[in-house]
């Protein structure tokens, strides 16, 4: 979403006053907003420090809310890594950079879960970006084979197979 | 080096041999991969792209020191004319995407253009393996081969939960596409393809026409392919998939038999007439051309028509779409030109098969 004002920058401060009942709605990017806060900031100071005011509606100063007014604002939330913000991904349907997965990672997990039904990788697992989790499978097919030996009580053939377990939970540092 | 994938209209995939070849055209694997040190290819500056570009062509370089993916040719999509990027298009070789902006981009392509490697479209790499009839289990296992060899190059996006990160959520996890091309005439005919089709839906698969995005099949070509990337292995999905064509098999050929039961003469009618329009036509478009082109291949598979190969059938719908023409000709021709080109190719094609002597 884009800031109404300007039309360009993305809109990181939502803005709902009720007047008489009646309801409007603005949605600015920051710049704006700070051009646009005495207009919004009626009832209050108009001195007030607009960075004070919307500390105010995070909840770090919960007397400078007015009660008709229910204003919420939402962070400019940047990947760290390509500076790309949720609502830049929102508009075209794709990341910027793959550390945004892990950056918007409580926006990621439902997301996935409406686009995918699913939300946890069970296919293949490259060698070298893989990291320790094809050893830790290796280890889980492994247990299976074990507990096949102890079953069929082929002790020999288990313990075998439980000192290779040692051994690779010995390199994943357990 | 690139002028042969140009020239010849004949890619691997229409070779018209594989599996149930008589009605699933071609297999596709498609793995959709990233590094980890650079944005995805939409944020990208011009020189971070070019970069991407070297890095895997790097990566390619060093695999052919080591005697590796020797068949591999890299294509500088700069060098080649508009026209000459649209051929690779109609070969299935690019993304239309992928052939507009060429900036920043490239293209890795083997000799038999069963694999093809797009640098910098929506991931900094798409693998993609195509082969003829229902080989789903081959293509996968050449694709994870090309995969692997990258990988053993260059650093991929991937995380333990999340499995392969891409640029569009909906290729997350196995940055895996697999999809079948099948030719589906008797459904089509007895009226059952779109119900059939639309079930198919439901059961997470996405199908398409065969040229482009559209619903609109011409010369009743689809494409059906995994909906869902995360979750699932790439071997479920494939024989999620497998189990699916199989079932369209069985359907097209239960149709197949009940239109040569019931309506046998019509059948032959419409095959017979459609074939006698290809071999006399002086102009034709390409829709026209598509659907009978459908019925022949109908009629061929049926036994009606001896004369006429799958694999030419299969060549054709390449040769006859326009920026085939258009390369035949060499220069700019008008609509009307190209259908009387198209005619003649077709006529040519068809008159002179080896089958015929
Ligand atoms: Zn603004
Ligand atoms: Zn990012």
């Amino acid at each position: 979403m884009y800031c109404d004002e300007c039309k360009k920058k993305p809109a990181t401060v939502h803005l709902t006053k009720i007047i008489n009942g009646e309801k409007s709605e603005v949605h600015l990017c920051e710049s704006c907003a700070q051009n646009h806060h005495k207009e919004w900031t009626f009832g209050l100071d108009e001195n007030f420090p607009l960075n004070k005011f919307l500390a105010g509606l995070l909840g770090y100063d919960p007397q400078s809310t007015q009660p008709s007014m229910n204003l919420s604002f939402s962070l400019p939330e940047k990947c760290e890594n390509c500076g790309f913000n949720y609502n830049q991904m929102s508009q075209i349907g794709r990341f910027g950079c793959n550390e945004c997965y892990e950056h918007f990672k409580e926006k990621v997990g439902p997301l996935l879960r409406r686009v995918q039904g699913a939300n946890r990788h069970t296919g293949k697992v490259p060698h070298r970006s893989g990291g320790t989790i094809r050893l830790e499978r290796e280890i889980q097919s492994l247990r299976q084979t074990l507990q096949e030996y102890v079953s069929r009580e082929e002790f020999e053939e288990a313990a075998r197979i439980r000192d290779r377990i040692r051994e690779m939970e010995k390199k994943l540092g357990h | 080096m690139y002028e042969s994938f140009v020239n010849k209209a004949l890619s691997k995939w229409m070779e018209g041999t594989g599996d149930e070849g008589d009605i699933v055209i071609s297999s596709r694997i498609r793995l959709a991969r990233n590094l980890s040190t650079l944005p995805f290819p939409h944020l990208l500056n011009s020189t971070d792209a070019k970069k991407v570009v070297t890095m895997i062509h790097d990566a390619l370089q060093s695999l052919q020191a080591q005697e590796e993916e020797k068949d591999l040719v890299f294509i500088n999509l700069l060098e080649l004319q508009p026209m000459e990027r649209a051929i690779l298009v109609d070969k299935h070789l690019i993304s239309p995407q992928h052939a507009d902006e060429v900036a920043g981009r490239g293209l890795i392509v083997s000799l038999d253009e069963s694999v093809s490697i797009l640098i910098n479209e929506e991931d900094h790499l798409r693998i993609q393996c195509l082969y003829p009839g229902l080989e789903l289990e081959k293509v996968w296992n050449q694709a994870s081969k090309v995969d692997d060899l990258f990988e053993s190059q260059l650093d991929f996006a991937f995380d333990e939960k999340l499995g392969y990160l891409t640029a569009c959520p909906t290729n997350v996890g196995t940055g895996m596409r697999a999809s079948v091309m099948m030719h589906l005439p008797a459904l089509v005919m007895t009226n059952q393809a779109s119900r059939v089709l639309a079930s198919l839906t439901q059961l997470g698969m996405t199908v398409r026409g065969l040229f482009g995005e559209g619903t609109e099949a011409t010369g009743n070509l689809f494409q059906i392919s995994n909906q869902v990337t995360l979750g699932r292995s790439e071997e479920e999905i494939i024989s999620n998939l497998l189990v699916v064509a199989k079932q369209l098999i069985d359907q097209e050929r239960m149709a197949r038999h009940l239109l040569l039961k019931e309506t046998k003469k019509q059948l032959e009618d419409q095959v017979w007439r459609a074939y006698g329009i290809l071999t006399h036509a002086r102009v034709i478009s390409s829709q026209e051309a598509m659907s009978l082109l459908s019925k022949v291949r109908l009629g061929t598979d049926m036994g009606m028509i001896k004369t006429v190969s799958p694999q030419t059938l299969n060549e054709m719908l390449v040769l006859t779409r326009p920026a085939f023409l258009q390369k035949v000709k060499g220069k700019d021709i008008s609509a009307f030109e190209r259908d009387a080109q198209r005619a003649t190719i077709i006529r040519e094609k068809l008159l002179t098969e080896p089958l015929n002597q």
